[in-house]
This record gives structure tokens, C-alpha cells and sequence, in this order.
């Protein structure tokens, strides 16, 4: 079916959107032009038009959602939709082969990963990746670090803003540990913690960074129905800190069960987008994670 | 101590105190177990123990056994000093970092050029400056050498970072031995020794005796030692420990990669440059035949045998390097009537292969690295 074309308002929205070095298409869009160096203020994270190619691999085709300040947003999908991708283009892992991402209004593409990262941006790993010799508390000590000031000079003659930020840094992962609930492991070696405690240990070193948005990897996978029930409190007490919350979830009851809005991807292609109930209800959504019977594909 | 103790506590060395809570086990976890009075008094005898190490031929029975006969004792044990202090930069740069270096000695050889081109009067600039003048500058390029090589190398890892690093301390040499500014194998003499006189007009630092030079190498150890235990126990040590464990994922945790790993090299060369400082110092001469890779080689072979990450380990092992071949000197064995120094290297392979048979983790290791090793053998033998 064909329609005419004509300017909707999600086109014109896109045209705002446009980054600067990307030219706007011409043609009677003059009031658009002028307000192009604005983005959307209430918008937290834009990611905006995102391709990312590996050869001839599209992970990621023109993807594009933005995230709201408070909120606990899903991003769901089959194996190898391209979630993971989506969380390593936004924290510098990879840069987007075209797109931009905005995080608080500056883009953040092409910028270094630890630079991303005190800009407010905190995530963990779908596979724990915490430092496996380090105890517990100085894995938090190191996600803490990244807002000192001190270095080498500082530690070397241990200055007194060394020993302030020391402390600081201890107390405040002490305090981060309590509130994911491990503190008793505090003083142990990571690797000898237990898996849910090592999850819960990965959440605690990202937010010891003292992010405005946590992005969470799967942090529910491998978890039986009452830890998973945990960490949804966990999950819900973090937003009510005031932090964003970006969720990739393979477990659809317990993305429908605390996110407020999420984003499907199938195949590096987002296919759906609304709230839970909307999203569960969408046809494309469940073809993909049922399969589409064969005659009507 | 509880952690919630350690966390709200007197919070002074709390770090500190947790790793040695952790290691409980051995002579370390009593030693942490201790009273801070009686750790104090420990320390402070073993300090006055090394000083007095020149008079160890004294002590009855052993010390006769222990000291040198094919080197004067003093001489053995300065060489000992400057062994320690390299053993000591590769540390920081092998042991905490965890970047491969084969070419120590070229900045060991830095430092020690810089204070010969600065000092001797065989040298081109004629400035002629006294030691200790040019001991500050001799470490600055040292440490900046360290730079120029981290620099380019801080992508590399593993195997193509000691390739690198190799052929960094081959570019040295090669251009010491064929420079005329360097003056290859004919050496700069009269490198003055440092300052201070004794009261009755004589050098504290003369020819005859090395003692003195032993005392300043090891007060120079002593703050090293302070220096670079300050460094691992604070957020620079954990920054070098996060990237040796999962570099990416440090990164991401906002740990400056490239600053951390660029610290490590320039802190590695100002220690080995500080070594080579000493060493000019001392001898009063040297060439380009001082520097070889047999060197780097050797160093790299006290961090590893001592224990790795672990500063005890590598003072230990830096001093085994220079002990064992000093105390084979003299010693004629009964077969071929030889020297036994001239077997050195092959009694010192001996010795190593049976330290990292019996103890791959080292004499004294790094409970980390300990663990990562165990870790290793796991993945290659899974069945365990």
C-alpha cells in the first residue's frame, strides 16, 4: 500500500534529531534548520539512526529509541538480536558504522570507553567480568576511582586528598556492597564469591561510578525465580536512587514485570516499541519469539 | 577484624590491613597477625641486619660459608644493591602492570650513560658535573625514555610487547657500541664517585672499599621500597591490578588504561635508571659491554623467581641473580679444576628450572599471581 509522502510529525522530530555534521535533507525545512544544534532536552540518551557493520554482518541496522530520565527501560530480543552490540556501541566497545548516540545532549561516539564512563554511563557484563583476584570491596574501590583526582603523585607521597579520597572511596563502596546486599563477602576474593553474588557485586562496582544511566546485561541469567525476584527489588531500588535503568532481558516475564517502556530488536532491526503491554501484545514480537507458523510467512 | 570494623575503623591503612587479614596462612599471615608494635620492631631489625651485612664474614661459623671469596664481600653486596633496585622497576612494570618487558636494561644503561656523558671527562660536552648534579637529570631521561617506549608499545600485549621491548634495549646497545658520542667498548673513565668526605679528609665513597656504596644503594632500596608499596596499596596499584586482569573491562570502569600503563613504564625506567646512576657511580667506568641482553634476561629471571607482583619476591630475587654467580667466583671444582664462575650460567639454569619446578609461583609470590597461576593450570588441565 502506498502513501503519499508527507511530513509527519516523527519525521520533522528526526530532523532535530539530525547530528550537525550530518546535513539535513533540503527543501522547505527552514525552521527545522534553525533549531538544529538543540537536542531533545528531556531525553537522556538518544540513540539515534544506529548501523553497525562487522564486513558484511549488519549487527545493528538503523536502530533508534532514547531513553527518559527515571525510567526502567527494557531492551528485549532473541539470541543475536543485537542487544549486546547496542550496549557496546554505547559505552565505546565499538563505533557505530553510521548514527549518533547522545548521552545528556553530547554525543558520545568516538569517545574513549573510561571517558564515557565518568560522563555517567555505567554498565556490567553478560558474562560476569569482574577482576577475579581483587576482594570484593576493592572491585567496588575501582569503579570508585573513577571520580578521584589524586594519582600517582597523590599515592606516592600520600598526600592528604589521597588519604580523603581513600576513605571516601572505601566507605562509599563499603555502603554500595551493604546495598546490594554482599557486604559480609567484602573482604573476600572475587572469584570465590558465588555466581549471584558476583552479579550483584558487578552492580555494585558500576554504580560506585556514580552513573546517571546503569545499563544491566542480562543481570537475571542463570538465576532461579526467587533470586530473580530479588533482583527486580534490587533493580527498583536503584531507579528510586534516581538512576536510570537500561535492562536487556532474554526473561520476558521479568522485563514485563519493572520496565516502564522497552524496545524489541530482531536481527539488528528494531521491530517493536511501547510499554510492556503494548509490546506484548504486537504481532512482530511474538513472531519472533514463537517462530511464525509456515503458512502465513 | 570484621569488615565493618575495617570500613568504619581507624581507616589510616585499612587496604593494607584487609590484605594481610586475607593472607593467613605462612609467615606473612603471622606477620600480619601481629601487633603494630612488634611488626615495628621486626622491621626495624631487618633494616639494621641489611646495613650491617658487610660484616656478615664476622658472624662465627656461617658467615664464613655465606660471604664471596672470588669478589670481595662489599663488592658482591653492592652488586647485589643495584641487582635489587632493577629487580624492583621490572617489578612495577612486569609484576603489577603486567607488561612483558624484555629490554629492561636499556634504561638501566640510560641512566648510567646520561650521568658518564654529563660527568667524565672523556665525554663530548665537556661539562664535566659532579655525581650527584647529574643523578636527577640521568633519571628524568630515563624515566622519559620510558615514555618514548610506552608510548607506541600500549596496544601491544604478551609476546609482541617483549619483541618490542627487546629490540628497544638492542637499539641501545647497538648505537652505544658504534656511536662515537658513546664511544662503544672504549668506554667513559673517571665517572666521579659521589660526594662526602670523612672527618679525617678522606672520600666516603673511595676505590678501596664498597661498603659505603653498599649503604647508599640499599638507603636508596628503602625508599623505593616505601615509594612503590605506597603506589600498589592506593587507586594506582588497583588500576594496574584491574588491567592486568581484564583490560577492556577496567576501562570501562573508568580506569585511565593508557595513563596507568604509561606510569608503569616511566616509574619502571626511573627505578633502573636510578640503578644505573648507582652503578656508574661506583665503577667509575664503563662501555657498552656492560649492557647485554643476558642482562635483561637475568633481571626479568629474579622478578619471576622471586615472586612476581610481590615487592619481598623480587628483592629476593633480584639478590639470588647477583649472589649466586658472585659466590661461584673463587671456587675451583675438583673435575676440571676450573673456576666454577665460568658455570655460572649453567648452574644458574639449574637453579631456576628447579625453583620453577617446585615453585612456579615463585620464592615468595604474590597471592594474586599465585592464584592466577593455579588458574592457568586449571584451563590447561580441565579435568582437575
Amino acid at each position: 500500500m502506498s502513501e503519499p509522502h508527507i511530513d509527519t510529525p516523527q519525521e520533522w522530530d528526526d530532523s532535530i534529531a539530525r547530528p550537525v555534521d550530518r546535513p539535513a535533507p533540503t527543501g522547505g525545512r527552514a525552521t527545522a534548520e534553525a533549531t538544529l544544534p538543540q537536542r531533545a532536552s528531556d531525553a537522556l540518551l538518544d540513540v539515534d539512526h544506529v548501523t553497525l557493520r562487522f564486513g558484511g554482518v549488519v549487527a545493528l541496522n538503523d536502530v533508534s529509541f532514547s531513553l527518559r530520565k527515571g525510567e526502567i527501560f527494557g531492551l528485549i530480543g532473541p539470541n543475536g538480536a543485537g542487544k549486546t552490540t547496542c550496549f557496546n556501541a554505547m559505552t565505546g566497545v565499538y563505533r557505530p558504522t553510521s548514527g549518533g548516540i547522545w548521552f545528556q545532549g553530547e554525543s558520545i561516539v568516538g569517545k574513549r570507553k573510561h571517558e564515557i564512563t565518568r560522563s555517567g554511563i555505567a554498565r556490567t557484563f553478560q558474562n560476569v567480568r569482574l577482576f577475579p583476584e581483587m576482594t570484593a570491596l576493592e572491585n567496588v574501590m575501582v569503579g570508585a576511582d573513577a571520580h578521584h583526582k589524586t594519582s600517582v603523585i597523590g599515592a606516592l607521597f600520600r598526600l592528604p586528598r589521597h588519604w580523603r579520597e581513600e576513605r571516601s572511596g572505601r566507605e562509599r563502596s563499603m555502603e554500595l556492597l551493604r546495598f546490594v546486599g554482599i557486604d559480609h563477602r567484602a573482604g573476600e576474593v572475587s572469584r570465590s564469591l558465588s555466581y549471584g553474588e558476583q552479579r550483584r557485586l558487578e552492580i555494585a562496582r558500576a554504580l560506585a561510578t556514580n552513573p546517571t544511566l546503569l545499563c544491566l546485561d542480562e543481570p537475571a541469567a542463570g538465576f532461579n525465580p526467587a533470586e530473580k525476584a530479588d533482583l527486580l527489588a534490587l533493580i527498583r531500588r536503584i531507579r528510586d536512587t534516581g538512576v536510570t535503568i537500561l535492562l536487556i532481558e532474554h526473561d520476558m516475564r521479568l522485563v514485563m514485570g519493572v520496565t516502564d517502556r522497552i524496545v524489541v530488536l530482531e536481527f539488528g532491526k528494531k521491530i517493536a516499541e511501547g510499554t510492556p503491554h503494548e509490546v506484548r501484545d504486537n504481532p512482530a514480537v511474538i513472531a519472533a519469539y514463537l517462530g511464525v507458523p509456515a503458512d502465513a510467512a | 577484624m570484621t569488615t565493618e570494623a575495617s570500613a568504619t575503623g581507624q581507616s589510616a591503612s585499612t587496604t593494607g590491613r584487609q590484605r594481610n587479614r586475607r593472607s593467613s596462612g605462612g609467615v606473612r599471615g603471622w606477620f600480619g597477625r601481629q601487633p603494630v608494635l612488634v611488626r615495628a620492631v621486626i622491621i626495624v631489625a631487618v633494616v639494621v641486619g641489611a646495613y650491617l651485612l658487610p660484616y656478615l664474614g664476622q658472624v662465627p661459623v656461617v658467615g664464613p660459608q655465606l660471604i664471596t671469596e672470588g669478589i670481595d664481600w662489599p663488592s658482591a653486596l653492592f652488586n647485589m644493591s643495584y641487582y635489587v633496585l632493577l629487580a624492583l622497576g621490572l617489578n612495577v612494570v612486569v609484576g603489577f602492570a603486567g607488561l612483558l618487558d624484555l629490554g629492561y636494561v636499556g634504561f638501566f644503561a640510560v641512566g648510567a650513560y646520561t650521568v658518564a656523558l654529563l660527568t667524565s671527562p672523556d665525554s663530548v660536552l665537556h661539562t664535566e658535573w659532579a655525581w650527584l648534579a647529574a643523578l636527577p637529570v640521568a633519571v628524568a631521561i630515563a624515566m622519559l625514555s620510558g615514555l618514548i617506549l610506552g608510548w607506541p608499545t600500549l596496544r601491544l600485549r604478551g609476546d609482541y610487547l617483549a619483541i618490542v621491548t627487546l629490540g628497544f634495549a638492542e637499539i641501545i646497545r647497538i648505537f652505544a657500541t658504534s656511536s662515537e658520542t658513546l664511544r662503544g667498548d672504549r668506554g667513559f673513565a673517571n665517572i666521579p664517585h659521589p660526594p662526602g668526605t670523612l672527618p679525617d679528609g678522606k672520600p666516603i665513597f673511595g676505590v678501596a672499599d664498597a661498603t659505603p656504596y653498599f649503604w647508599l644503594g640499599l638507603s636508596v632500596i628503602i625508599l623505593v621500597i616505601l615509594g612503590v608499596r605506597n603506589l600498589d596499596r592506593s587507586r594506582v596499584g588497583r588500576s594496574w591490578l584491574a588491567i592486568r586482569e581484564d583490560e577492556e573491562a577496567a576501562e570501562i570502569m573508568g580506569v585511565r588504561t593508557i595513563k596507568y600503563k604509561l606510569w608503569a613504564f616511566a616509574i619502571g625506567a626511573f627505578i633502573g635508571g636510578l640503578g644505573g646512576v648507582m652503578f656508574a657511580g661506583e665503577q667509575g667506568f664503563m662501555n657498552s659491554g656492560t649492557f647485554v641482553l643476558q642482562f635483561s634476561i637475568l633481571v626479568l629471571a629474579g622478578v619471576v623467581m622471586g615472586g612476581s607482583g610481590n615487592i619481598a619476591g623480587a628483592i629476593l630475587g633480584g639478590a639470588l641473580i647477583s649472589y649466586i654467580p658472585d659466590r661461584l667466583r673463587g671456587i675451583t671444582d675438583p673435575i676440571f679444576n676450573t673456576d666454577l664462575f665460568g658455570f655460572r650460567f649453567a648452574i644458574f639454569g639449574l637453579v631456576i628450572i628447579a625453583i620453577m619446578i617446585f615453585r612456579p609461583q615463585g620464592l615468595i609470590p604474590s597471592r594474586r599471581r599465585a592464584m592466577e597461576l593455579k588458574d592457568r593450570a586449571r584451563e590447561v588441565a580441565p579435568i582437575e
